[in-house]
């Protein structure tokens, strides 16, 4: 479960004051709103990227607001999947098992658990430079979860992909959350989005979140 | 709205202009040319083994080598955090700090060396010099030079680190990682072509000083004596033809880093920096 209470947020001049919402345990949210309504801050001051100014956040009824982003435990996909230049498939899935310290025989067969849950299998050994648009956002989504978190965290993860790859990733986008067992939190500008994913659709407009 | 036809602009020829570009260009590229063809047309194979027969010289190439990679070893070590802290942390002072770190670029040569010569007559300096002899001693010849050298590894680095998104390493902090986690195992892997590219600049910069050596470390043979000393020296005796083939030694070395410079590290680094 998300649960934000009365969170404030300032970053320079933009200000979000006293935004609450709650998404249930193993839903699937979208959070929509136009460019520059704070969003993307909002979705980062939940994965513990931004200060937060008064509130709370409370992931499954435990107060984060003051963790590090490492001790959330939640996966984090941004919108230009943001891969490491200079690591292969392989190590990014494997990446946050390595800093979680888990040994070679854990984390084999969560890598390759995940390339067939994504259809990475065959790009197991390639590295971010030269895959396409679907190709890179599946591989930050396996890196996001490959150490089993229970709250994924999108940023407009669709919006530089095509319609055909775009569709292709809401049937895998619902069929990875099951799979997993997470709640999502979606942000995005689009509202396809929204009718093809979401279990429940909120809204930031005017700096509220309306349900 | 009018309702006249538009009557085409007349343009004019555009060749003039490309040969007013190419003319301007062209005369400075002919002289760096022209100047190295000079050097190399000056200088036999003769000339180049005859210099390379003083055990002076021979010295100095040894010298000049072992000092200009411990330059450019320490001003990574200085430069490659530096440029980190410059580029995603916002401080009280920053503006001041980024100043700061463009005045060796800027100071004149002779006066960074008499800086640093008058700072190891102060009292802590002597006390430095109890323990360690640094004027006119081999330490001085690394100090002159990684006091300039590092300015211009800050400055590659600095603009490294702004051309690498954070967000690289905030996905990394989500990921179970510390900041020094993700500095070492994401944003210093990220950087590496900028790494490359200010460590050859560094250790140009190094090989190339001379002002500040010859204030702080003295021009004495077989003791601080580095090429572009050589050279000075050399000329400084009427021996124009072991100046010359010392001077080959370095535009090798300078072009050879150049080339490593274009071809692994940054494109266009010097623009960026400077």
């Amino acid at each position: 479960m998300i649960a934000v209470e009365h969170l404030t947020l300032r970053v320079g001049a933009f200000t979000l004051a006293d935004v609450s919402f709650t998404v249930p345990s193993g839903q699937y949210a979208v959070l929509m709103g136009r460019t520059g309504t704070g969003k993307t801050t909002l979705l980062e001051a939940i994965c513990g990227l931004k200060s937060v100014a008064a509130g709370a956040i409370r992931l499954n009824d435990h107060d984060v607001t003051r963790l590090k982003p490492a001790e959330r435990g939640i996966g984090y996909v941004p919108q230009d999947a943001a891969l490491f230049s200079t690591m292969s498939v392989r190590e990014h899935l494997a990446f946050p098992l390595m800093i979680r310290k888990w040994n070679q025989a854990e984390i084999a067969p969560r890598v390759a658990e995940l390339a067939e849950l994504l259809g990475l299998t065959k790009l197991i050994d390639r590295r971010p430079l030269g895959l396409s648009g679907g190709e890179a956002q599946r591989v930050a989504l396996g890196r996001a979860l490959a150490f089993r978190p229970s709250i994924l965290c999108l940023d407009e993860p669709l919006s530089a992909l095509d319609e055909a790859t775009k569709d292709d990733m809401y049937k895998l986008l619902l069929s990875v959350q099951q799979h997993e067992r997470v709640t999502a939190l979606h942000v995005t500008h689009n509202r396809e989005d929204a009718d093809e994913l979401a279990d429940v659709i909120l809204r930031i407009e005017d700096g509220k979140v309306i349900a | 709205m009018s309702s006249a036809p538009q009557t085409p602009a007349r343009s004019g020829r555009d060749w003039p202009f490309f040969a007013g570009l190419i003319i301007l260009s062209g005369v400075y590229i002919a002289l760096i040319v022209a100047m190295l063809v000079a050097d190399l047309s000056f200088t036999t194979p003769h000339h180049l083994l005859r210099a390379f027969a003083s055990a002076e010289i021979r010295y100095s190439v040894k010298l000049s080598l072992i000092s200009c990679t411990l330059t450019t070893l320490l001003s990574l070590w200085v430069a490659v955090p530096t440029g980190y802290l410059m580029s995603r942390y916002q401080f009280p002072g920053k503006r001041f700090v980024d100043s700061v770190l463009d005045i060796p670029i800027v100071l004149p040569p002779l006066v960074m060396g008499l800086s640093l010569l008058i700072l190891f007559q102060t009292p802590i300096g002597r006390a430095i010099q109890r323990v360690v002899p640094v004027t006119y001693a081999i330490p001085s010849v690394i100090l002159a030079q990684f006091s300039v050298a590092c300015a211009f590894a800050v400055r590659t680095m600095l603009v490294t680190f702004d051309q690498i998104s954070p967000r690289r390493e905030q996905v990394a902090l989500t990921l179970g990682c510390n900041r020094s986690q993700a500095f070492w195992l994401v944003a210093l892997p990220e950087a590496r072509r900028g790494v490359l590219t200010a460590a050859t600049l560094a250790w140009a910069r190094a090989l190339g000083e001379f002002g500040p050596i010859l204030v702080f470390s003295g021009a004495t043979r077989m003791r601080t004596e580095v090429l572009p000393t050589t050279v000075f020296l050399e000329l400084s005796i009427g021996n124009i033809e072991a100046a010359v083939a010392v001077s080959l030694l370095m535009i090798i070395a300078a072009l050879a880093v150049l080339t490593i410079a274009r071809t692994f590290g940054l494109r266009a680094p010097l623009e960026r920096v400077l």
